[in-house]
């Protein structure tokens, strides 16, 4: 190790391409994922050499990536014909067996509101604690977690797959079927 | 909440296809290249004497690299002395892994990529100058080298020259030999400087 230690960018690239094209899929879908995903990481490389070297590299990325992900929500919403705002309930899942478990997860959870998909991505994606998305979001870490149990009660409802989801209390500790 | 169960169908249900991401690391790699913060570029590639790594700044070609020397170990120097700001991204590299395969294939006697001598100084980058002055199939002595150096009773430098030679192959620091007519170390091992002895002595 030199004077910085930094590891080579590539490295960076390796150990997180996956982590954050998953949150990007999650939080804008997979049709403006690979352009927050390449802004984010082209945004990170300028940076880069300026990082401090005891910094959290993934929560860093998350961060980064969360504000790319606004970015091109704008952009796509000047280009696009304004649609009315998603429910913030969604309908079951109509009498549909021919997808895959995880496709049904992903279209149950694009259609949570904002606040809700970003907890759930930066939590369960990324693996960041609720103070670290508390401090991507907005608001406080209670906020962040009571947001991410929000959506995650909506997943129950509406995603087939969450029956194998069993076990654990929730929050509260009461027990969730 | 069962958090392992979730995060698990989670992180199936979001990730990409095969291949795509090594689609959106070449992306990358352009754009960065694009906006100009691409500091080090670097490519691996096969060849008679093992991989080499290859690595160029936007001056030149600044690293050539045996697997012995530990690739990953060379990069994190690149990080440390030049820049963290390096990916792997061939394109950068094309004409002096073109020029390395004529080489490897006996038709081509020397190389005329631009090369980036920072990771050189003083008396050792002054003997690594004049190296390409020993022509293709011919050796020198390291006391011959010193003295095309200037400075004729420096032939231990001359030995610690070529040992850190950062652009072996291109700066050919394997036609320096011992007077006895000994093959004298290598820094990519004996066998490879023998194999490319071998290679100028047959084309």
């Amino acid at each position: 190790m030199g004077m910085t230690g930094k590891q080579p960018f590539e490295a960076i690239v390796s150990a997180h391409a996956g982590t954050v094209v998953r949150v990007c899929r999650a939080v804008l879908g997979p049709a403006d994922a690979d352009d927050a995903w390449s802004e984010t990481f082209l945004s990170a490389m300028k940076a880069y050499p300026g990082l401090p070297a005891d910094a959290n590299v993934e929560a860093w990325l998350v961060t980064i990536a969360h504000r790319k992900a606004i970015d091109v929500t704008r952009a796509a919403a000047r280009r696009a014909i304004p649609v009315a705002e998603p429910p913030d309930t969604i309908t079951e899942p109509s009498g549909r067996h021919d997808l895959d478990v995880g496709d049904d997860l992903a279209e149950v959870l694009a259609r949570l509101p904002a606040k809700q998909k970003q907890a759930i991505a930066y939590h369960y994606l990324a693996g960041l604690p609720y103070a670290g998305v508390a401090a991507i979001i907005g608001g406080s870490t209670d906020a962040a977690r009571r947001a991410a149990a929000d959506g995650i009660a909506t997943l129950r409802r509406s995603y087939t797959g969450a029956a194998a989801w069993k076990g654990e209390p929730d929050e509260h500790g009461r027990s969730v079927s | 909440m069962n958090t392992d169960d979730l995060s698990r169908d989670l992180t199936r249900a979001f990730t990409d296809p095969p291949g795509h991401l090594s689609r959106l690391h070449d992306r990358l790699a352009a754009a960065a290249q694009q906006n100009g913060i691409l500091d080090v570029a670097y490519h691996i590639v096969d060849s008679p004497v093992g991989p080499l790594l290859l690595a160029a700044t936007e001056q030149g070609l600044i690293r050539v690299a045996y697997a012995s020397e530990d690739h990953d170990a060379v990069l994190q120097a690149l990080a440390d002395r030049v820049s963290p700001r390096i990916l792997n991204a061939p394109g950068r590299l094309h004409t002096t892994a073109r020029e390395l395969d004529e080489y490897f294939a006996g038709r081509r006697r020397s190389f005329d990529v631009p090369l980036d001598w920072r990771l050189s100084a003083g008396f050792r980058r002054t003997v690594l100058s004049h190296l390409p002055e020993i022509s293709y199939g011919h050796t020198a002595s390291y006391a011959a080298v010193a003295q095309l150096a200037g400075s004729p009773r420096a032939v231990r430098a001359v030995g610690t020259a070529c040992a850190t030679n950062p652009l072996p192959v291109i700066v050919p620091c394997h036609r320096v030999v011992r007077a006895d007519g000994g093959m004298g170390g290598y820094l990519g091992g004996i066998e490879a400087k023998r194999t490319l002895l071998t290679l100028e002595a047959a084309a």
